[in-house]
Formats: structure tokens, sequence, C-alpha cells
């Protein structure tokens, strides 16, 4: 029997909308009680002084490309939970984009024992929509759930075509997982590298026009409330999307959306002189959206914040702007990045914690995100002053390609816990 | 957060004193001094007397990833009209084709000592990549999409030497401006030196937000051309009529090819110029391509070899000043 007092920390649970200074008591890998005991330790307990740290459920990261299986060079599973544990991520969704893709009921339960293997993080699975996510036969979605899929996508590749849309939201409907979409009309993106307007222009990129999300987005949004099935819309990036979205909610469509950091954090100029680090699927828009996806975020349109990592070799990165991979890695950044909007005065502390923690569990139906008595060790500590600088090249994990490479950063993890183990700090 | 997104003025990881990897934001007084350099070699090349000892023992490789003989023979010209060593590496003699990336390449020509690296490239950026990479200063010889620069810059005295100046001057750029490297390049130069820029073409072959250059843009090529001093047609590749921006090539040419009729609604003895290879009967008419007065399209390919030899001069200067320092 193992217990560890945490001291003297500012207890954040949006689920039981708590946020105050507190302890909390940790037996057998189990949350046992919050201010239990009021003073004093149990006997044999390791206290933790928090010194007014914040403690809140270890972070939900609802939308990671995970190296395995057929990438191991890029990142291995084990090496994307050390990176994961440092941003004080201890349950990650996984895209099915793998070779082979995640579209069999035993690649599903072998994610999630991969997960369990690192003793770090809990690996959810999505299952791939159709097979080979190639988006033409629908996969065994009922069997994909049995084994452990959380919720249905294809991952990077949206679902083009509006019937099967129409069907797969309907047919998930009867397993009650909602319908991931990666928002772009395919054919409007084709070719495109970067959003099209004055700095696609400049820099002679192939654009995609920033409406190629809105209008799939629209379309989805209809199948939903046509269908009665689950949408969640995945890494939202425009004013246009966002305002689509929130007019759905408002219909009372069942609609959900996430977006990642670098689209509240960073607009297109990041790319200004080809730089691939900061190409990203959907790419990165001008300021006037990031601004929105901003307000989007306070205002409760955006649901969740996922890190939408997406680990790339040097060489994957190393070429050609219009050549080089989509993609960033996040896991580390996401808790730094997420509450420079707490310290920009937009969002406050707890809401942060429950866009990174409390709402993502939810989406997924996962018991994760709580501080609630009998759950699940699984705990992040954080101070959110504490200043550090993002370096490409230095960052824990394996893959290096941040698009927030010099970003400097108040808010940084102490430790993570997961059922109860340190895993970081 | 500001400081963060700030980040990323263009090139803003490389000395662009020491390469010319295009003429966006490039300021008059540092594009004049290569027009002026570039107009005393036309004299020294018409004179045959060229310097041959300025470059001695400087390499210059021309790397072409992409097929142009005629800015590449106008490279290996002006190098050797300077005394340079000039190598030609194509893509179907290098060991790209081999799968070796373009910074292996970097590191190869680095390890040849190449002091003077012209690059061509099918991908927009490809020349800034390398420039990261190389210790030669790099020369843009045109890269996807992006920018021309010595091209603009032959454009440019081209029209400087019939016109006598740019200033003021309304020249009408026509045709696919959207895929057009020349196109962009022009539009930072002559928008810098005070020309009233026009884009003329179809919807479909026009980059979006344009006018934010600094243009005016015109779908009506009769609008267009209206009262310019200068025509300047872009060539308009075969894959747009396949790729469905244009439905046929016989379309094209009669709302935006120019014809004698069209060229009479410009101004009065109206330059005419492409940087060719043109499509005769696509975008140009040959009797605008091939008139004796209005047409500088031969013009511009002698301008070529000296603005090319003006910023091999000027860079390679650069370049020893920066040795000795």
């Amino acid at each position: 029997m193992s217990a560890i007092l945490f001291d003297r920390v500012r207890l954040i649970d949006p689920a039981a909308g708590l946020d105050r200074p507190g302890r909390l008591l940790v037996r057998d890998g189990r949350i046992a009680g919050i201010d239990q005991p009021a003073e004093g330790a149990p006997e044999g307990a390791l206290v933790i002084d928090g010194q007014g740290a914040v403690l809140c459920p270890g972070l939900v990261d609802m939308r990671v490309a995970l190296g395995e299986p057929g990438h191991e060079y890029r990142e291995t599973i084990a090496e994307a939970a050390e990176a994961a544990n440092a941003g004080g991520v201890t349950t990650v969704a996984s895209l099915p984009n793998g070779v082979p893709a995640i579209d069999d009921p035993a690649l599903v339960r072998l994610l999630r024992t991969r997960g369990e293997e690192t003793g770090r993080i809990s690996i959810l699975p999505y299952g791939a929509i159709t097979r080979g996510c190639l988006g033409l036969e629908m996969a065994e979605l009922g069997l994909l759930r049995e084994a452990g899929a959380v919720a249905f996508t294809d991952g990077t590749r949206a679902i083009a075509d509006a019937r099967l849309m129409r069907l797969v939201l309907s047919y998930a409907r009867a397993f009650g997982a909602m319908v991931v979409q990666h928002p772009e009309d395919p054919s409007l993106a084709r070719g495109g590298v970067a959003t099209e307007g004055e700095l696609a222009t400049r820099l002679g990129l192939p654009g995609i026009p920033a409406a190629a999300e809105a209008i799939l987005v629209a379309r989805d949004v209809r199948l939903a409330q046509l269908t009665g099935g689950a949408l969640h819309v995945a890494h939202v990036s425009t004013a246009e999307t966002v305002a689509v979205i929130a007019r759905a909610k408002a219909d009372g469509i069942r609609v959900s959306c996430d977006t990642a950091p670098p689209y509240f954090d960073l607009n297109e100029t990041a790319i200004g002189d080809f730089r691939t680090y900061a190409k990203l699927s959907p790419p990165l828009r001008p300021e006037a959206d990031r601004v929105a996806i901003a307000a989007a975020l306070a205002d409760g349109t955006i649901d969740a914040v996922a890190s939408d990592h997406a680990p790339c070799d040097p060489d994957d990165k190393r070429l050609p702007f219009a050549q080089a991979m989509a993609g960033g890695v996040g896991l580390s950044t996401l808790l730094g990045v997420t509450l420079a909007q707490v310290q920009d005065g937009r969002i406050g502390l707890a809401r942060a914690v429950a866009l990174l923690s409390t709402e993502p569990a939810r989406l997924l139906g996962s018991a994760a995100g709580t501080l609630a008595t009998g759950a699940s060790a699984d705990l992040c500590l954080f101070d959110p002053e504490r200043a550090w600088k993002v370096v490409a090249g230095q960052l824990p994990g394996h893959a290096q390609n941040t698009p927030f490479d010099g970003r400097a950063l108040e808010g940084r993890v102490i430790g993570t816990w997961k059922a109860g183990r340190r895993v970081f700090g | 957060m500001a400081e963060a997104r700030s980040r990323g003025g263009f090139f803003s990881g490389v000395d662009t004193s020491r390469h010319l990897l295009g003429l966006q934001g490039m300021h008059p007084t540092r594009i004049e001094p290569f027009l002026d350099l570039a107009e005393s070699y036309v004299l020294l090349n018409r004179s045959r007397k060229t310097q041959r000892d300025l470059l001695r023992g400087r390499t210059l490789i021309n790397l072409f990833f992409e097929d142009s003989t005629r800015t590449r023979t106008s490279f290996e010209l002006a190098g050797k009209r300077l005394g340079a060593d000039v190598i030609n590496m194509s893509v179907s003699t290098s060991s790209v084709n081999k799968g070796e990336t373009l910074l292996d390449t970097a590191a190869t020509l680095n390890a040849m000592r190449t002091d003077l690296l012209v690059v061509r490239h099918a991908q927009s950026g490809a020349p800034a990549l390398l420039a990261q990479k190389v210790e030669a200063s790099v020369i843009n010889a045109g890269d996807g999409t992006h920018e021309h620069p010595t091209q603009a810059l032959l454009d440019a005295l081209t029209i400087r030497r019939n016109c006598g100046r740019l200033a003021g001057l309304t020249v009408a750029i026509c045709g696919d401006v959207a895929h057009s490297r020349v196109a962009r390049s022009n539009i930072h130069l002559l928008t810098a030196m005070g020309s009233q820029v026009r884009v003329v073409g179809p919807p479909t072959l026009m980059p979006a937000e344009i006018e934010r250059l600094g243009v005016e843009v015109f779908h009506d090529m009769d609008k267009g051309v209206a009262g310019a001093d200068v025509v300047m047609m872009l060539r308009l590749q075969r894959e747009r009529m396949s790729g469905g921006l244009v439905p046929s090539a016989r379309e094209y040419f009669r709302f935006f090819g120019l014809d004698t009729v069209r060229l009479a609604k410009a101004k009065p003895g109206a330059l005419v110029m492409h940087p060719g290879p043109m499509n005769r009967g696509v975008e140009i008419d040959s009797q605008v391509a091939d008139h004796p007065k209005q047409s500088v399209i031969q013009e511009q390919v002698e301008m070529g070899v000296a603005v090319r030899m003006a910023v091999l001069d000027r860079l390679s200067r650069a370049q020893m000043d920066a040795q000795r320092a």
C-alpha cells in the first residue's frame, strides 16, 4: 500500500467545479480524497509540497499521430509517451493513419496494450472510418468499437464523399461513437500547401482557400442533422468554421470541435521564409482567423484543445516547402502554449484545464480527466508562471519538428503521475 | 506572443547581400546599381572587349533542376565573359535522380568550393533552402512560381534603355500571372521603381490577393493594355488547358492573346516584351512578336547576359569584401 499526499497545491477539477487551495491524497494508484486528512500525513505517505502549484487531472490529448505502426523512425510509442508526460499528458487518442491503418479490431487492441505497456500513457485509439483510410469502403465500425476504438476518423484525411459521410454518421450512431472529421474539402485543397492569399501569392506557393474548411464543415453539420449522428470537427482553424459550428450548436445539432495550439498562437507569417516546421495541415491562417479561434476558446464554441502532434523525421522536413511533410510535434508544448491564452487574459486557468482534460475526456467517453475519489491518479502538477523557451532539438521525446521553435512560454509542468506513479519530473 | 508571430521575415535566416534570391522588398537603391552596371556591360559586350579577369579562378555552377537552355546559356556566357570557370549541372546528369536530396547536393557543392551557384528549381523556395546550407553565393534563376529576379532585372534594363526611365510608366503584365515567377519579380521591381503595374488575365490565372502587391487587376485585355507604355506577355503552359483553368488555346487567344488590333490600344509605339519561349498563336501573334519597331524580345535576350554579368560581378565583389573583413 503506497500513498502520496499532494500538499499546498491549487486543485483544479473543472468537472467538479473545483478551483481552490487544498491537498489531495493518492492511494494505490487511485485518488483517495481531497483534504483528507485535513492535517498531517498518513503514515508512510510520500508528501509532495506543491508550494502553490496547480494540481489538475492529467491532460487528455485527443489528437495525436503515433509513429507506430509503420513510422517508428519518426517516433516510437515509448518516445511519444516521454514527450506526453513532459507536457503533463497521460492519455492520448491516436489517429488511425499508421501503416497498416487502424482498420482492424486486432490493431485497436494492440495499441491499447502498447499504451499500457509504457506505464506512462493510456492510448485511446481512433478506429478508421474506411478500410486503409482510403475513403472508399466502410471499415468494421462495430467490431472496432467493441475492441476499444473511442471514435471513428480517417485521421489526416477527410471523408470527401457526402453519401459515405452520411452513412458513417448514421451507422456509428448505433455504436454510440462520434465521427471525427479532418475539415478540408479535398478537391479544393488539392495540391495546396498554404492558405490562399497574399502571403502564398508572394511566396509562389499553391494555395488552399480558407473556405475549403467551412465548406466541408457546413456540409457535415447538415449531414449530422439529417442522421442524428455525432460529428466532431478536428483542428478548426478559421473564423468562418467557428461561425458555422456556433450556429449548428445553437440549432441543437450534435456537433463538437477542437483546435490545436498553432491555430490560436501562430499565424501564417510563421512560414514566411519557407519554414517547413510551420507547414501544417490545415495550413496556418491569417491573423484574423487566429483571433477568431482564440475567441472561440473563450466563448465555448471550441470544446477542446488537442496537440495535433505529428512527428516528422528531419528528412521529411528538409525539403522545398511544397514537398515537405505537413505537421508539427505538440505534446510537450500543449499546456504551455494554451496557458499563453490565460496569461493574455482571454480564458481562466480552470477553462484551460477543462479544454485540455475534462472536455476531451468527456467527448471521448473516457473516465480520465477528473480528480474524483476513486479515479485513476493521472495527475499533472504545473507552475503556471515558470518561464521557459521552446527550442527545437531540445524537446523531450524524439521528433523535434515544432512550429514553436524559439517561443518563450510561461507555465511548465513540474511533475506528471500515471496511475499514481511518477512518470515525469 | 508578438515575438513568436513576427518571426520569419523573408529569408530571415539568410544573408541577403551575399545572395540574390528574390526582389521582394528590395529598395531602389539596391536595384539601380545592378542596372547601371549592366548598362556598362552592354557596351563592353557590343565592343567585344569584356573584362576577362574579374572572376578568374572563381567557380560558377549552373545547377538546373528544370530545363532551360535560354537562362542557362545566358548565365554561362555571363560567367565566361567575366573569366569564371563555369560548370553546368543539369538534373539528368546529376545524382539528384538517384534520390540524393537537395541538401546532399549542397554539401557536395561546398566540398567542391563553389563560389557562385545559379539555381533553377521547380519548387518555390528551393534556392532559399540551398542558400542556408551552401557557402557559395546563390543566385535564383527561377524557383517554382516564386521569383526569377534576373529576368525582372533584364526586363527593367530593356525598358529603361527604350523609354529612358521606369518611374511613371504603365506596364501591363498579361497572361498566366498565377503560375509566373517572372510576373512576381517584375511586380516587385517595377512597383519599387515607381511604375504603374497592371496585371491582365482571366480570374482563374490570377493569384489570390495579387492587388495587395500594389498592382491593378484587369480581366478585360483591351482595357488592361489601353494606354500602356509596355505590354509584357507571359507564357501560357499547355497544362493549364488540361487543368481546366482555361478551356482551350483558341479561346485564350481570342480574349487574352496579343495581336496587332489589341496592341493598337496601347500607347503608340508601346514596347512588346516576352520572357520566352513564346507560344505563337496562343498568347502572342507572330506579327506582334516579330514587330520590327515595337517588339524588344530579342533585345531582352541581349540584356539578359549583361544583367547576369552585373549580378555575378556585384555578388562576387560582396563575397570578396566579406572574406577580407
